[in-house]
């Protein structure tokens, strides 16, 4: 008896299948991207960081971006992230302290957004708090003196609008909206972002001529008995313009930001900051993780003759108890000059990254 | 026509030899180099880093901050007299702990060993500028004002000076590039060949290699912080001089299994 009836429940198991009118619909598949690498970035460098939990798709970058560029992801829908990221100012926002939605200022100096996909080391912020970019992007928005809200909340606010279920559907399989789908979909939108067609890049590549100022600024560059510029911040080589290591740069004699000390707890990491690109100096200043120097001359006069002595200062920091290298003053004028060609107005400018 | 046949006559007598040789039947394996350091007798690592610890040959006490540097060109003479030669490299980052074991990508046949090299930063040959995607990205480069190409090793840290103050060393291994004529600058190899002698190559080998960082401040040349302490980069008689105390740095721990 129990056998026939088994037979019978899976004959009528076999028919439901079969019926064309019960089949789950078919599930969509977002479209996969290739990063558009430049041609530098493709010859010198090896390849970026795309986690395998979060390959990139046309749709979870168009997602990302709504995201990134969405209010409603702070406590009282007044702040998106391009509120302190600008992407007509290299995604940063030129403002020393950025504040957040209750105005309250914060502490550090909002980092500008670019080339993270190449950030192997993976610490992102200043103090490398952050371990990937998915996980530094749950940081804002429940940060008290930045959006002040909470994923819940926010996830919920997502998940009632008309059009992010459907949108999260197509990009993640789900409709079903929380952090760490919204993560995921804001860090594809920053992996995007790529600044790597600056008139140095030009000249690198045979398409455009520096003038002397400018050779004589990246000579300086170069020098390790001038600017010395080149150990922490790359090089011709090295398009990134960044080692994307941290260093303590003589700012100060004793730190009231400890930087990376605060997050592995090693005195030996006081006062260490994570060096910044030098790529579109033009947009981001105020400089220094604090947006200390208003001017690229302020940050020039910093490494010559304002160098500060401290148990952590990095090594390569030169004459230190003479306050620095002693730059004449035509090597800061080319220095400065070489440094803004490493300005990338396509980046800026991109409609891929305007809202 | 002569030469040709003795082409052919080489080809055949090559493969007969690697036939008979016993050998050939088996599988090619990977050989795993790891690299320890010492001050002396006594074990540096990372931990040991940013304290002033340790005394030179000179009496002068020095910490360490940054340690790396790059070993490449393994080159392996089987007891046949055949030279196996395995064009990689290895950034070997003690900063961070990273790399400090190597295996090699190629794959060399089990047996008898009579000299196993590599060659502590690259050879002319090797040293091509912006050639090497991974080193690049570590910005591990030499301006080409320099001659371009890569750094050998950066060892930087503090020393205490005459008035006992903390200041910098970089103590940077490069090409030696002499620019008394800087349109006619002129280069020497200062990259070294580490000879670990006869290796025995078996399944899962590995190479244990220390290097004795107190060598790079005594022998042949005892080093003056004083003197030389940065900016050694373009500065001809120092690379060499490193090159020199570079002779006696490295040697074989043991091999195993």
């Amino acid at each position: 008896m129990c056998q026939r009836f088994l037979l019978l429940w899976s004959f009528l198991l076999l028919i439901s299948c079969s019926g064309s009118g019960v089949n789950p619909p078919e599930e969509y598949k977002p479209v996969a991207v290739n990063l558009e690498i430049p041609t530098l970035f493709s010859q010198k460098l090896i390849a970026p960081v795309i986690p395998n939990d979060n390959p990139l798709t046309q749709e979870g970058i168009a997602l990302g971006k709504k995201l990134f560029f969405d209010k409603q992801l702070s406590k009282n829908n007044r702040q998106s992230c391009a509120s302190c990221h600008d992407p007509k100012k290299a995604f940063t926002d030129q403002q020393q302290f950025s504040d957040g939605v209750d105005g309250t200022f914060g502490t550090r100096n909002s980092m500008p957004l670019f080339n993270l996909a190449w950030n192997f080391d993976n610490r992102f912020t200043w103090g490398g708090k952050e371990l990937g970019l998915e996980r530094q992007a749950l940081e804002p928005v429940k940060n008290p003196i930045e959006m002040h809200s909470n994923w819940t909340t926010v996830a919920n606010k997502l998940q009632q609008d008309s059009e992010y279920p459907t949108l999260f559907l197509r990009a993640f399989g789900t409709s079903k909206i929380d952090s760490a789908s919204i993560t995921k979909a804001i860090a594809q939108f920053e992996r995007t972002l790529i600044s790597g067609d600056s008139k140095f890049d030009q000249y690198l590549l045979g398409n455009a001529q520096l003038t002397p100022e400018e050779l004589n600024g990246f000579n300086v560059f170069m020098d390790e008995a001038r600017g010395d510029c080149f150990h922490c911040h790359g090089s011709e080589n090295n398009p990134l313009w960044t080692d994307n290591q941290f260093h303590n740069n003589g700012l100060d004699a004793t730190f009231k930001d400890l930087g990376l000390g605060a997050v592995t707890g090693d005195p030996n990491d006081n006062g260490k900051f994570r060096s910044p690109s030098l790529r579109n100096l033009i947009f981001t200043a105020p400089y220094m993780h604090d947006g200390r120097f208003a001017t690229l001359e302020e940050v020039i006069n910093h490494y010559s003759e304002g160098l500060k002595n401290s148990p952590t200062v990095d090594p390569l920091m030169k004459k230190v108890n003479q306050g620095g290298v002693q730059l004449s003053p035509k090597d800061k004028a080319d220095l400065k000059a070489f440094l803004l060609t490493l300005t990338d107005n396509d980046f800026v400018n991109n409609p891929s990254f305007q809202n | 026509m002569k030469l040709k046949n003795l082409i052919y006559l080489s080809f055949c007598l090559l493969f007969l030899g690697c036939t008979n040789d016993a050998e050939i039947n088996l599988k090619p394996v990977s050989i795993t180099f790891n690299f320890s350091h010492f001050w002396q007798s006594t074990a540096v690592t990372n931990a040991d880093f940013n304290t002033i610890k340790f005394t030179n040959e000179n009496g002068q006490q020095i910490s360490i901050e940054r340690l790396r540097y790059v070993i490449s060109d393994i080159v392996l003479t089987h007891k046949s007299g055949q030279i196996v030669s395995l064009k990689e490299h290895n950034l070997v980052d003690v900063t961070n702990n990273q790399n400090l074991s190597f295996t090699t990508s190629k794959s060399i046949f089990p047996g008898e060993y009579t000299r196993v090299t590599f060659r502590f930063g690259f050879s002319n040959q090797d040293n091509v500028d912006g050639a090497y995607a991974d080193l690049n990205t570590a910005n591990f480069n030499v301006p080409s004002m320099l001659g371009g190409g890569y750094h050998y090793m950066q060892f930087d840290g503090k020393y205490l000076d005459v008035n006992s103050m903390e200041a910098p060393f970089n103590y940077h291994a490069i090409r030696a590039v002499d620019r008394a004529d800087p349109n006619n600058p002129t280069f020497l190899d200062t990259s070294l060949v580490v000879d670990l002698g006869a290796v025995n190559v078996e399944s899962n080998t590995q190479i244990n290699v220390k290097m004795n960082l107190y060598e790079w401040f005594s022998n042949p040349n005892r080093w003056n912080l004083n003197l030389l302490n940065t900016v050694l980069m373009p500065n001809f008689s120092a690379q060499v001089q490193m090159s020199q105390n570079g002779a006696n740095v490295f040697s074989l721990v043991n091999v195993t299994p």
